[in-house]
């Protein structure tokens, strides 16, 4: 019943601000002692503070800096909020049928782990050839790459439901419909937002990924990195998108974290 | 199972000639014949694993028996478990509300019921207040309430109070005794405590080792209301001696 003791903010703060110093100081060092001529160095591998000036800057012109990235990245949260909602509903669903009959989990549960396990990569020419080249195909890949967490946490949750909760319930005589609106899935909860927040992060790797192999439809971020990468003069470029797209997962996980403790903070015990 | 009017008039619950058998051919219960009158607190002892538990799980419904007979109104029947199974996510309002809703009752007939209830077992004040957020007499308490909402005909108490310290379960099965005197409701309790079920029974029951029988039935003449120090009389010294010198038997 102790709550957990929270680091305190300096801790918070300060350790992960000195992860991030290290990081950047032997990142500055590899490019600096790894290349010797520095034309070649700044388009291999820029120091950090040229991904800034080279990448990022300037702020509000049309053609170079931070506008055009944000353009791209448009596409990609559009992307990435949708397939991760159709994600979502359709692995709470799926987990839901499973969790009522063990011959439709068996029957489904084996392809949800061959969701997960077969590689993207491999299989785009078939994408293409059944869902073309833009929003839809896109779709379709950030759902095949969020919807695995979901299923499982949500299938572990609904499954861990306290017997004796359910004998409660069955003492009632309660309809299958109220057991798992009123027991299952609050019960479950906690469990669904862990896959919710594991596949936000793999929304995003999923609507940025789409974006390298098909190319009509509305770009996004991925095009943008992938042509940067096309040309060594444009490294810095393509580090700034990158970071970009990694910023936009961070702040979806963060997000979908934030929702989870309003849900169920104030009942839920931490183990 | 229609009850047998004349029979089953002032009975709660009748087992006749109850044996259960489960699937792994361990015999669970042999022949227990049992006969709650309303108004009548019942209480089992018996060593850990004879199927004293099974035994409620049975007249609940929550298993069937493989022989016998168990005549028992299941829509007024109270079940307190062993662990409070309060649903984490629901305040204690919420939760004394639960056996209510799924059995349909209207919000507002609901809510004044549970207010009663949480009155009955002195959690008032608390009502707003998430199951982390109790201690386990509280937690306990709650789930009584939860119970008591539906003002069930028969209370079946599976060791409730195992898990508290000594002292709050002598202040519960006080505040038990006292509904029970008030609420009129007929019980059959199950503990490992001697002491806990002379204090507040009609009837205790001694049951053997596996498979489960009824070995031996003791009186308790104690009128209500009583009073905690009775605990400390020789005569109720004497009955506990007693049950425990069958309880040697029932281990062997």
């Amino acid at each position: 019943m102790n709550r957990i003791r929270r680091p305190s903010l300096r801790v918070n703060t300060l350790l992960p601000m000195a992860t991030f110093a290290c990081f950047i100081a032997l990142w500055y060092l590899y490019a600096k002692f790894n290349y010797d001529n520095p034309v070649q160095r700044r388009n291999a591998l820029p120091y950090p503070h040229e991904i800034i000036t080279d990448g990022f800057m300037p702020v509000t012109d049309k053609v170079n800096g931070l506008r055009p990235i944000l353009g791209y990245m448009w596409p990609t949260v559009k992307v990435t909020i949708l397939g991760l909602s159709i994600a979502i509903t359709l692995g709470i669903a799926l987990a839901v049928l499973m969790n009522l009959s063990r011959s439709v989990e068996r029957a489904l549960f084996p392809y949800a782990v061959v969701l997960q396990t077969v590689p993207i990569l491999a299989i785009t020419p078939l994408l293409t050839q059944l869902f073309g080249e833009e929003l839809g195909v896109r779709l379709v890949v950030t759902v095949l790459i969020a919807i695995f967490p979901v299923i499982t946490n949500t299938l572990f949750g609904l499954q861990s439901t306290d017997q004796m909760h359910h004998d409660l319930f069955t003492l009632s005589h309660v309809s299958r419909r109220t057991r798992l609106w009123r027991l299952e899935l609050p019960s479950a909860l906690p469990s669904l937002m862990t896959g919710i927040r594991i596949a936000s992060g793999s929304a995003v790797i999923g609507s940025v990924v789409a974006d390298f192999f098909f190319v009509k439809g509305e770009k996004g971020i991925g095009y943008y990195i992938r042509t940067r990468q096309q040309k060594s003069i444009e490294r810095p470029e393509m580090f700034a998108g990158t970071i970009t797209a990694s910023i936009f997962g961070v702040l979806m996980f963060l997000l979908v974290g934030w929702v989870t403790t309003r849900a169920i903070r104030d009942w839920h015990d931490k183990d | 199972m229609p009850p047998i009017a004349d029979e089953m008039s002032d009975s709660a619950l009748r087992m006749t000639n109850i044996s259960l058998t489960f699937a792994d051919g361990t015999q669970a219960l042999e022949n227990v014949n049992l006969n709650i009158q309303s108004g009548e607190f019942v209480t089992i002892v018996g060593p850990s694993g004879c199927g004293k538990s099974t035994l409620l799980r049975l007249a609940s419904g929550l298993l069937a028996q493989t022989q016998g007979l168990c005549d028992v109104d299941r829509t007024s029947l109270g079940y307190v478990f062993q662990d409070p199974t309060l649903l984490p996510w629901r305040t204690v309002r919420r939760n004394v509300e639960l056996n209510a809703e799924l059995a349909g009752m209207d919000k507002p007939s609901r809510q004044k019921a549970a207010n009663a209830a949480i009155g009955l077992v002195n959690l008032t004040g608390h009502e707003d207040k998430y199951p982390k957020q109790l201690s386990g007499g509280m937690k306990m308490r709650c789930s009584l309430a939860r119970s008591l909402v539906l003002q069930p005909n028969l209370f079946l108490f599976d060791e409730p109070f195992a898990a508290l310290d000594e002292i709050t379960r002598e202040h519960l099965n006080d505040e038990l005794l006292h509904l029970f005197q008030n609420q009129h409701f007929a019980s059959l309790f199950i503990t490992h405590s001697i002491q806990e079920a002379v204090f507040l029974s009609t009837r205790v029951l001694v049951m053997s080792a596996r498979p489960g029988r009824i070995i031996a039935e003791h009186a308790v003449d104690f009128s209500y209301p009583r009073h905690p120090d009775i605990r400390y009389q020789s005569d109720f010294a004497e009955i506990c001696g007693k049950i425990s010198a069958d309880l040697k038997v029932a281990h062997s």
